[in-house]
């Protein structure tokens, strides 16, 4: 069995989730302090990948980075780049499938996050930015973590848009996912089998980690303040 | 000295806020949900006024017109919040030391402070695992830190109960005692702003009323908001007769007040220990309505002739001494009436 599909599906998710890890937080943050109004609006198209088919996804990625688009074409000419039909352009596909996932389960932590504890900072002479990184993060690192693994689970399965970008290439863009599937229409069930169990392992996996972290901040918000309790 | 002068829309009413603090302790009570949080948020620069301008020890911290805001980093005001609001993945040392401004001493200045709110042997304890008068001292600690020029101190003793409370009024007491800048209580107990603070300001409404000695404030309130908030149950619509006279709307009665009654006067009140059963000066002649046994008195309510009941409140012992009648005429001397805006 060639291991590779395994491989490169990992090697994708991983760099897509770390990049939809940070981008996902900033969104939130920033999106947190607009106007409603505009808060709205930006809600809806940053939420849209979601509900889109992402093989509608895969099409404007194809329209902008095909070497015949405008862009594609500046890329390739202009620094030999081509992200069509090879592995990185999955990547892309990935971010922005998932982005969606790890951003709004960002925002629904920070909104949650008490603003008294990040007022407390600021009156207290601490940047913005220490605040950011020592009270905010550190205060909604278990629902981030879901939010990342819920992410990187997606990412391993991507299909539709990765697909389209970057077709199957044996040894060279194949995932799990586009494997499987060139298994069935070539008959090989047996092998569609190892694939598909594969990669229901590592679904189940990650699910009971998201179970797992959430069930863990939910108790740390439970548990009462000891003072509470004695009293 | 702490000079607020700030106007701010909200979605319920428009903050109006007047207030000059000198040293010592300043209250500002109101009712809840009249605005006293923002207004501390105002002068803390965790929210933006619409306008006016807040100068503290003649440094102006906001000025719509010159369009002076500094952020809150910069204000050096300390605000203590109303849950502590202590880094929950902090332990106590942490926290401590997150409030000191220079950064290449903090390890020190925090040892001492927590030497000096007694909670060195917390300082590896996280929040969560410390008690309601604990977390208050780190908060304390953590707030001195930061080395403020004027203190916020936000419904300090509403997280804590009965018998902690009273002992963290009393700490508290203590340490605002060698404090020498203007610090600013706020709450709704009228308790603790008498025991702890010189003067007081009411805001009802979003609107600050003039600032007032304490003493005075409870004694000789000037407006119906002031009259409630110092404890007083009965209050009627008073319509102003000329020279002393005022009719007491709501009791159905027209009273002599014993002395000129200003015409811009709205309201009258009259507390229910001040209250003489029997006749006497202004004598008004209710039915018993109700009788209700209380921890150390006998309150009656008493149905007036007009729509408004009056509450009379005895020692204990005093009423059965009167017999339980049905129908009982009270005096309300002049001297006791409360003249309202």
């Amino acid at each position: 069995m060639d291991w590779f599909p395994l491989y490169n599906s990992l090697r994708i998710a991983l760099i897509a989730t770390v990049c939809v890890f940070f981008l996902g937080i900033f969104a939130a943050y920033y999106a947190a302090r607009l106007p409603r109004a505009a808060k709205g609006i930006l809600d809806c198209v940053l939420t849209l990948p979601l509900v889109l088919p992402p093989t509608v996804v895969g099409f404007f990625l194809l329209r902008l980075f095909s070497p015949k688009a405008p862009f594609g074409k500046w890329l390739l000419d202009a620094f030999s780049i081509r992200i069509a039909m090879t592995w990185p352009a999955a990547i892309l596909a990935v971010i922005v499938v998932c982005f969606p996932l790890m951003y709004r389960t960002a925002r629904g932590a920070f909104e949650a996050f008490d603003p008294n504890l990040l007022a407390a900072g600021r009156t207290l002479g601490r940047s913005n930015t220490w605040v950011f990184w020592r009270v905010l993060l550190p205060g909604c690192r278990d629902g981030l973590l879901a939010g990342t693994v819920l992410a990187f689970a997606r990412g391993l399965g991507e299909y539709g848009a990765t697909s389209m970008v970057s077709g199957y290439t044996p040894g060279k863009t194949a995932t799990i996912s586009t494997t499987v599937y060139q298994l069935w229409r070539e008959g090989e069930d047996a092998l569609a089998y190892r694939w598909v169990s594969v990669n229901v392992a590592i679904s189940l996996a990650v699910l009971v980690a998201v179970n797992l972290l959430e069930n863990r901040e939910r108790r740390q918000k439970e548990r009462p303040a000891a003072g509470e309790a004695e009293v | 000295m702490l000079e607020v002068h700030i106007e701010k829309r909200l979605d319920r009413f428009c903050l109006k806020v007047d207030l000059e603090t000198g040293e010592g302790l300043t209250g500002l009570l109101g009712s809840s949900g009249c605005g006293k949080s923002m207004t501390l948020k105002c002068v803390a620069g965790l929210v933006t006024p619409d306008s006016g301008r807040i100068v503290l020890d003649g440094r102006t911290l906001f000025d719509a017109r010159e369009k002076i805001n500094l952020p809150p980093q910069k204000r050096q005001v300390g605000y203590l919040f109303q849950n502590y609001a202590l880094f929950p993945t902090m332990t106590a040392a942490e926290n401590v030391r997150a409030g000191v401004r220079d950064r290449s001493r903090a390890s020190a200045q925090a040892e001492a402070l927590m030497e000096r709110f007694r909670i060195a042997d917390l300082a590896d304890k996280y929040p969560r695992q410390l008690s309601g008068g604990q977390q208050q001292r780190v908060a304390l600690a953590r707030l001195f830190a930061s080395q403020p020029r004027a203190l916020l101190l936000d419904e300090p003793f509403s997280a804590l109960d009965g018998y902690l409370r009273w002992e963290m009024e009393l700490e508290l007491a203590g340490i605002l005692k060698d404090f020498d800048g203007p610090a600013v209580l706020v709450t709704h107990d009228r308790g603790e702003v008498y025991r702890l603070c010189r003067t007081a300001c009411v805001l009802d409404h979003g609107r600050s009323e003039p600032m007032q000695e304490v003493r005075d404030l409870f004694e000789t309130p000037r407006t119906r908001a002031a009259c409630l908030l110092s404890g007083c149950k009965n209050l009627s619509r008073a319509i102003p007769l000329g020279g002393s006279r005022v009719e007491a709307a709501d009791w159905g009665v027209t009273l002599d007040t014993g002395r000129e009654v200003p015409p811009d006067t709205r309201w009258l009140g009259i507390r229910e220990g001040l209250i003489r059963p029997g006749g006497g000066e202004n004598p008004i002649p209710c039915r018993v309505d109700q009788v209700v046994e209380d921890l150390t008195a006998t309150v009656v309510m008493l149905a007036t002739p007009g729509p408004a009941r009056l509450r009379l409140e005895l020692p204990k012992g005093a009423w059965s001494a009167l017999g339980g009648p049905e129908t009982l005429t009270i005096s309300l001397p002049a001297q006791n009436l409360m003249l309202l805006r």
